[in-house]
């Protein structure tokens, strides 16, 4: 009865307004997955439009400075629209397009999933429109601009904390409203199925690279891989393919905000537990009688109270570890990164930076880190700035 | 036999919806009285949740407004109780799939089934995952109440088939909220209901007007109305019961008129 889950987690918990329209885009994408064609249109999409494969770049002064584990970083940051997003939203868009949809909607937190999602609608000569917390479009606003030139319609929403929860609410409350001509292009590991499972094949190309370059490079296997996990899309598709490889430790990194022993927190796996939103099974920060938490974060795009269901099983397995990292600590690798490797990372990816700074130096400099960069951290740039007391103007 | 079978057994039904602790569980307390002396044949109580992804911005701001005063799932138990020793008008709960489960779904169905709860509405379960609630309410004698709606299609049948208490039939594409005009052909959501099974059928989601009420009651057994009566609520606060009361009188007659000419489509 009950569809895609991963162990118990996941589900389809959707209002019935929804249900075929999820049942239509999960046959669709089984046929589709398996469609030679559109295995060929995706790929040549990935390279030759968002510069796909993305490098694994040897960080030799940070691994220096830190003095053990040699540090590799998959930078999902050079892809086009600057992080990650990209894959999710070609191979969703382009599905959307095979089953005959004219309009796409979607949620954003720090936007980047938005301007993906904005860009390639723009490419496909689909209709788009963007939900995204009011809170969030005046601590990105430079992304809302790029999405209204990119010819998309972004909607603040003002409902509950106006952030990125939000923002999948509303969106989800729109594609109930229009479902015919509408696909919801979810943006995380998230949701109701098949969502989980189409966001996860489409990122999935990150791990399955940094497997070949990881051969190419060292002739082995990293040793650690790591990325940031709000709803878990980037650590997903950068776990997927070393899933079945025991000797590769992988690490989530969750947004602590102000700490764990704060309520200013959206670390899901350190403070939430098990609940049904948003269409899933899954762990989320709540309260004692079920209300979901106003999470916190510095980062927009993992300021989110809960977590996808598959990393929520990988969490249960013990395949998967999730550590806390706060604002503080995101902020210091942020600035971090950009001085010793010339790398701006988003503050979102500036969390698994973070933890590799705290791990890296423990280790054997026999052994390898792979930290995922999904995203650049120019869109972060004020406010850091603002952060440490500097006012800038965009 | 269930008691909201009962509720239909008197022509058709006029099922109001308020939202708990909205403004105060004192005066939902007194909505109750009013409205089943009003002529309510069935009241749905929503239990507050902070992310109401089916609710339109009326129940929404209804469910913010109770939440920010600290109402719990406990507090309304126990107006349940205070209602149960007034009245016995058959009543069930709204709410969602996190609310219950996160309370515990066994001690959350025992306890509503205690306080004397004749069903359970959840919008975010689905067929699909009714296994994690149904068993337990049928366990207590609490009805999980089925939805359908205007994109369900053949899906109704499999969903009729497996139902208990009533239908509750979904009238527009949407969130809950008051709409001017409802273009789904209710009547044959609700014939191909009666072809699987004879339940009742109430149909929900934007009814505002006598007028939209009559015309869904010819071809259903009961209507809903929720953002209408919740708005009431919000414009007169504390003051609301008579002007609720008046309401769902006016509504209930609406539904209750018989001989009206058959729905045009």
């Amino acid at each position: 009865m009950s569809k895609g889950r991963f162990g118990i987690h996941g589900g389809q918990y959707m209002p019935e307004t929804l249900m075929n329209a999820v049942i239509e885009l999960e046959d669709a994408y089984n046929y589709y997955k398996n469609d030679p064609e559109f295995n060929r249109e995706l790929t040549e999409l990935y390279n030759e439009y968002a510069g796909r494969p993305s490098r694994l770049t040897y960080a030799a002064r940070m691994t220096e400075d830190l003095g053990g584990a040699k540090i590799y970083l998959k930078r999902e940051d050079l892809n086009h629209t600057g992080s990650h997003k990209i894959n999710n939203v070609l191979g969703q868009v382009l599905l959307a397009k095979k089953m005959g949809k004219t309009r796409v909607i979607a949620e954003t937190g720090a936007g980047q999933h938005g301007v993906a999602t904005a860009t390639v609608a723009a490419l496909m000569n689909m209709e788009c429109e963007v939900f995204m917390g009011k809170e969030d479009t005046i601590r990105q606003a430079l992304n809302v601009y790029r999405m209204k030139l990119l010819g998309t319609t972004v909607h603040p929403v003002e409902t509950g904390t106006a952030t990125l929860k939000d923002a999948v609410s509303e969106a989800m409350r729109e594609w109930t409203s229009r479902i015919a001509d509408t696909h919801y292009v979810l943006g995380s590991v998230m949701g109701p199925h098949p969502f989980p499972t189409i966001v996860r094949d489409f990122q999935a190309v990150i791990s399955r690279e940094i497997k070949q370059q990881m051969m190419e490079k060292e002739g082995r296997l990293p040793d650690v891989v790591m990325a940031c996990v709000g709803g878990g899309s980037n650590a997903m598709g950068a776990f997927y393919h070393f899933i079945d490889d025991p000797g590769v430790q992988l690490i989530g990194c969750e947004a602590a905000g102000r700490g764990v022993n704060t309520k200013d927190t959206a670390a899901t796996i350190a403070t939430g537990k098990l609940g049904i939103f948003h269409g899933m099974k899954s762990y989320f920060c709540q309260d004692e009688y079920g209300q979901i938490a106003p999470v916190y974060s510095i980062s927009a795009g993992l300021d989110y109270p809960g977590i996808g269901p598959e990393h929520a099983n990988l969490y249960d397995t013990g395949r998967a570890q999730y550590v806390p990292v706060t604002d503080d600590e995101a902020v210091e690798a942020f600035e971090y990164l950009s001085r010793t490797e010339g790398i701006i990372p988003a503050i979102e990816s500036a969390h698994a930076v973070a933890h590799a700074m705290k791990i890296a130096g423990n280790m054997g400099k026999d052994k390898i880190i792979v930290i995922n960069i999904s995203g650049r951290g120019d869109k972060d740039c004020a406010a850091i700035a603002r952060y440490r007391g500097e006012e800038i103007y965009e | 036999m269930s008691k909201i079978k009962k509720a239909f057994e008197n022509g058709k039904a006029f099922i109001p919806f308020i939202t708990c602790g909205d403004p105060s569980l004192e005066v939902t307390e007194q909505l109750v009285y009013a409205m089943e002396e009003a002529g309510a044949d069935l009241i749905e109580l929503g239990i507050p949740f902070s992310d109401p992804t089916a609710e339109g911005p009326v129940i929404q701001g209804a469910n913010l407004r109770a939440l920010s005063q600290g109402i719990t799932t406990d507090d309304i138990f126990a107006m349940v109780r205070r209602i149960r020793e007034n009245t016995q008008i058959p009543m069930v709960f709204m709410t969602y799939a996190n609310v219950v489960f996160s309370y515990g779904t066994d001690r959350f169905v025992k306890t509503a089934a205690e306080c004397g709860m004749d069903g359970l509405i959840l919008p975010d379960v689905p067929y699909e995952e009714k296994e994690d609630f149904d068993p337990t309410c049928r366990k207590y004698g609490l009805d999980l109440v089925s939805l359908i709606a205007p994109t369900s299609s053949e899906r109704i049948r499999t969903i009729a088939a497996d139902a208990a208490g009533f239908i509750y039939c979904v009238s527009s594409l949407g969130v809950t909220g008051v709409r001017s005009d409802i273009q789904t052909d209710i009547g044959a959501m609700v014939k191909m209901v009666k072809e699987t099974r004879d339940i009742p059928c109430a149909v929900g989601f934007g009814i505002s007007t006598p007028q939209q009420a009559a015309k869904m009651a010819d071809v259903a057994d009961g209507v809903i109305v929720g953002s209408a009566i919740v708005k009431l609520c919000a414009k007169y606060g504390t003051e609301c019961v008579p002007y609720v009361k008046e309401y769902v009188a006016e509504m209930k007659k609406a539904v209750g008129q018989k001989g009206r000419s058959p729905l045009s489509h």
